[in-house]
């Protein structure tokens, strides 16, 4: 500790980085969430924490939202991570056509907002849905799709993907042969998955199912146009602060939605993630038990083919929806809705488009220092700097936005209502992937090299500049795509900060959810997606060309 | 001899969660200006981590470092006078062979034209002319461990530091760069520490070794003196084989020891006044420091118990007694004199060769 503190000290370059980010996770970080805990606690500066009281005596208003989100998490996980396991095992294990778009249909509800599928769940499921009034006018009965039903559909369909992105590197890290040398030894094909298989993939799944119920938990897009008189956490924290300005109730809310996202992400990062079973590094092994029996591949490519139709079926809806000319009243084709989003519409866009690049840059390199320092670097405090720079992974976007508007809503630092307040949100809420892929790509990175720079004279800023910077490109291209599109598609935490004269598109697109003009938000929808799409080709043409001018050099 | 580079007390401990491992223990070394001293030590005696001290890539927990008249203990690596060769080279990936020797020069802010001349100058120093302009990735082997040895000796370090220079190479290329590279280091005077685990490379290469164990040093000389001289059993093991054997000191003359072996037969040897009668002591034989005699002709008689011929040596073990045998090295063996296993035969020490411990 005292050797680290005079290392830190004689590097200056260093120095006055660490100074720099502690002092921005505190303020940007820290600080709003400790505003939440505070006005929780202490509503007018004396320790009153009424709601807590309220709450452990079982008050419907703050038991019943807690008791929903985890019903509702729970079954999201549970359902998804089963999803994801069928996607994932039909894609490692099995020889059946159509993978690619597998992959490529799993990947769509990553890329769009969210909470387009509570969208598309109304078109097609709700009062006015295509199938209720089909089944309704056949065979006369008709159901609600508002409340739990709605929220698990949706909330399986758009976090599953990473269940199955999670496991799909799971079980192609297993390596067959020990599948194979079970069968060998004379097990059966059933016995030799629950006897094998599972138990090595048991560490991901646990994963899994602790990142999806985080991601339900948290989920504010689709429980807000979806949830009905089934009320979750982060939604009555957002009405409780902008319908009733009851702030010592929202802050409440909050705590109690934060305590078991933060118990599922302490649980996921530090103990299931340090019981896995297959290393990260190991190369999945593309041979070998390709050639599973009819009778266990068809069953299962006949259910991964039914969820990818329903997938693909969702967003489908979503495009029909954005052409017809008021869902529910009048299905007739029109363009009107685009000349809508590209007249009243397009300063939202550019707001979305600008402030999501302005963000982007800046995010991208605080999250790549921030994976050097923490990877790289030895100096007091890196355990506690790795722990917050992550800790806006588990807080849930809601609580983020409250906190900002907590935090930031007086003087000393007054930003309500102005860009910089979004700009900081969508850095601060979308650095740990970043963090995350810095730091992957820089475990591929010979330490030695980062030491040979510093050997040779080169300071903190140079081996960064000159050595870090240039052998991590790629991971920090893509971690920007990534970024640029999640800050366009995000809603949770910006909703609290957004303003009259800074408005986003994914916001108005809930005002016109709001207003029943269902066809109008999936204009708005059809504009997201296609923009985040243009936005991941354009940077993966960049990373190509990044990829391509390094290739030459790379070892 | 001026010492160039001085350890004091050096010492090192890592701890990880509730075990502290001293990797350096109190080490003591000083190396002299344009001497050339290996850190020789089995895996995990902390050779390397005594190196990354003095490059500056770990803070010590105690004693202290001094380059030249400066004490350099807790002096960050780059505003460090040292340079070193890397185990995995760590060339940078994403630069030429000219850029990565000339980085060094560039973070000192040598001005352009100078650069490019110490570059070519190194560069044909180790033998790369020409190779400029190619990026690491395609280089051989021996072309990276070259590379990175130009950008170490580019920047006129005080202190060169190889940390298992040769090891990613094959055998053949490392007798060769060895050469080499002491050819470089006697040319250019260049003070050097050099870490190793390969005996034989420590000893073709050093002026001076230090044998390490447990972080600790064991004993520092010249190659000659490690191997016929070794301070302690450790040594004798580590460096070459040996066999030890308990003899017990018969009578101390000026010049001439009697050393009563263990089957009762006494045999003289030269030097260790310092020795008392009638103590038990080892003596150090070194294998090729017998000769096979008929059996009851020599000083020892025993039993082979293994025989192995490996061209230009026969190696056999012999067994003296019950639970003690010697290995016996013969040179240049014949097929009518190789021994079969279960043979007798009598073994002749080599007097002049025979070294005494006095530890038990
Ligand atoms: N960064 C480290 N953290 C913990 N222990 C270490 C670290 N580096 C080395 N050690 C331990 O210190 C001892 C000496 O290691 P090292 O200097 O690498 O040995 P050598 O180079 O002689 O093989 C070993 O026991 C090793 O496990
Ligand atoms: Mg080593």
């Amino acid at each position: 500790m005292r050797n680290e503190l005079r290392r830190l000290v004689r590097d200056p370059g260093l120095f006055v980085v660490v100074v720099l980010v502690f002092a921005s996770l505190g303020l940007f970080i820290a600080f709003p969430l400790g505003r939440v805990l505070q006005t929780s606690l202490f509503p007018r500066g004396v320790f009153a924490p009424t709601y807590f009281k309220y709450f452990l005596e079982g008050r419907p208003y703050l038991l019943r939202p807690f008791l929903n989100s985890l019903t509702v998490g729970t079954l999201v996980a549970l359902a998804g991570t089963m999803v994801g396991f069928i996607f994932a095992y039909v894609v490692t294990r099995t020889d059946v056509p159509g993978k690619a778009v597998f992959r490529w249909i799993a990947t769509l509800p990553i890329i769009s907002p969210p909470f387009l599928l509570a969208l598309s769940a109304i078109l097609l499921l709700g009062r006015h849905g295509i199938i209720t009034r089909f089944v309704q006018a056949n065979w006369g009965f008709t159901w609600n799709i508002y409340g739990l039903p709605g929220l698990v559909l949706t909330e399986t369909l758009a976090y599953f993907p990473l269940a199955f992105m999670t496991l799909e590197g799971v079980l192609a890290g297993i390596d067959p042969a020990l599948e194979e040398s079970a069968l060998d030894l004379g097990a059966s094909k059933l016995r030799t998955f629950t006897r094998i298989t599972l138990p090595l993939a048991t560490p991901g799944l646990a994963a899994a199912i602790l990142l999806l119920l985080i991601r339900s938990l948290e989920d504010f897009g689709n429980p807000i146009v979806i949830q009905g008189r089934f009320p979750v956490l982060t939604v009555q924290a957002y009405l409780a602060i902008t319908g009733m300005y009851n702030l010592p109730l929202g802050a409440t809310l909050c705590v109690i939605l934060l305590i078991p996202t933060v118990v599922a992400f302490i649980l996921q990062r530090y103990w299931v993630t340090r019981r896995s079973y297959v290393t990260v590094t190991g190369r999945p092994s593309t041979a070998g038990l390709r050639s599973t029996e009819p009778w266990i591949k068809w069953p299962l490519f006949g259910v991964v083919c039914l969820l990818s139709t329903i997938v693909v079926l969702f967003y489908g809806m979503v495009f029909y929806g954005a052409f017809t000319k008021l869902w529910g009243v009048n299905y007739s084709l029109t363009l009107e809705n685009f000349a809508y989003v590209f007249s009243t519409g397009a300063t939202y866009l550019t707001n979305t488009l600008k402030l999501a690049g302005i963000a982007t840059p800046l995010g991208g390199i605080l999250g790549v220092l921030i994976a050097y320092l923490v990877s790289r670097k030895r100096f007091p405090g890196r355990a506690t700097m790795d722990f917050l720079s992550m800790m806006n992974f588990a807080v849930p976007g809601i609580i983020v936005g409250i906190g900002y508007i907590l935090a930031f809503n007086t003087p000393p630092i007054q930003l309500t209502g102005t860009a910089a307040i979004i700009v900081l949100v969508f850095i601060f809420q979308r650095m740990p992937v970043g963090i995350r892929e810095g730091i992957a790509m820089l475990q591929q990175v010979d330490p030695t090299i980062d030491e040979a720079a510093a050997d040779l004279g080169a300071g903190f800023f140079r081996t960064f500049r000159r050595i870090t910077l240039p052998l991590i490109a790629p991971a920090v291209v893509a971690g920007m795509a990534y970024m640029f599109s999640a800050c366009i598609t995000s809603i949770s935490a910006v909703i609290m900060v957004v303003s009259a004269r800074w408005q986003l598109i994914t916001v108005a697109l809930l005002h016109e959810v709001d207003n029943a003009d269902l066809s109008q938000a999936a204009a708005y929808g059809v504009v997201i997606v296609v923009v985040v799409m243009l936005a991941i080709f354009l940077l993966d043409f960049l990373v190509g060309r990044v990829l391509l001018r390094r290739g030459k050099h790379a070892r | 001899m001026l010492a160039e580079l001085v350890l004091r007390e050096l010492t090192k401990v890592f701890r990880a969660r509730r075990e502290a491992v001293v990797a350096v223990d109190h080490l003591n070394l000083a190396v002299g200006k344009g001497e050339l001293v290996t850190l020789l030590g089995p895996s995990g005696c902390g050779k390397t981590t005594t190196l990354r001290l003095v490059g500056g890539f770990e803070d010590p927990d105690g004693g202290a470092i001094y380059l030249g008249d400066q004490e350099i203990t807790h002096v960050p690596p780059q505003r460090r006078n040292t340079a070193t060769v890397f185990q995995s080279y760590g060339l940078f990936p994403h630069m030429t062979v000219f850029e990565n020797v000339a980085f060094g020069l560039k973070t000192r802010r040598v001005p352009r034209r100078e650069i490019r001349d110490r570059v070519r100058v190194t560069l044909g120093l180790v033998g790369l002319a020409g190779l400029e302009h190619r990026p690491p990735s395609k280089l051989s082997g021996g072309q990276q461990q070259r590379v990175a040895l130009a950008r170490a000796l580019v920047v006129s370090p005080q202190v060169l530091l190889f940390d298992e220079p040769l090891s990613n190479l094959d055998a053949k290329l490392r007798v060769e760069t060895r050469e080499h590279i002491k050819r470089i280091q006697k040319e250019l005077r260049i003070t050097s520490l050099y870490v190793t685990h390969d005996q034989a490379e420590a000893m073709a290469i050093s002026d001076r070794i230090a044998v390490l164990n447990q972080g600790r040093v064991q004993q520092i000389g010249t190659p000659y003196e490690i191997y016929a001289k070794p301070a302690n059993a450790f040594v004798a093991d580590f460096i070459g084989r040996a066999n030890l054997l308990h003899v017990k000191v018969k009578a101390v003359r000026d010049e001439q020891t009697e050393l009563e072996l263990p089957n009762g037969k006494t045999i003289s040897v030269s030097g260790f006044p310092d020795l008392v009668v009638g103590e038990t002591v080892t003596a150090v034989i070194r294998p090729e420091a017998v000769d096979l005699a008929p059996p009851e002709s020599g000083d020892l008689m025993g039993k082979v118990i293994f025989a192995h011929y490996t061209g230009s040596l026969g190696t056999y073990r012999v067994e003296l007694w019950e639970g003690t045998s010697i290995n016996i090295e013969v040179l240049n063996p014949q097929e009518e004199g190789f021994l079969e296993p279960g043979l007798l035969v009598g073994l002749r020490l080599h007097r002049r060769t025979i070294h005494i411990l006095r530890e038990q």
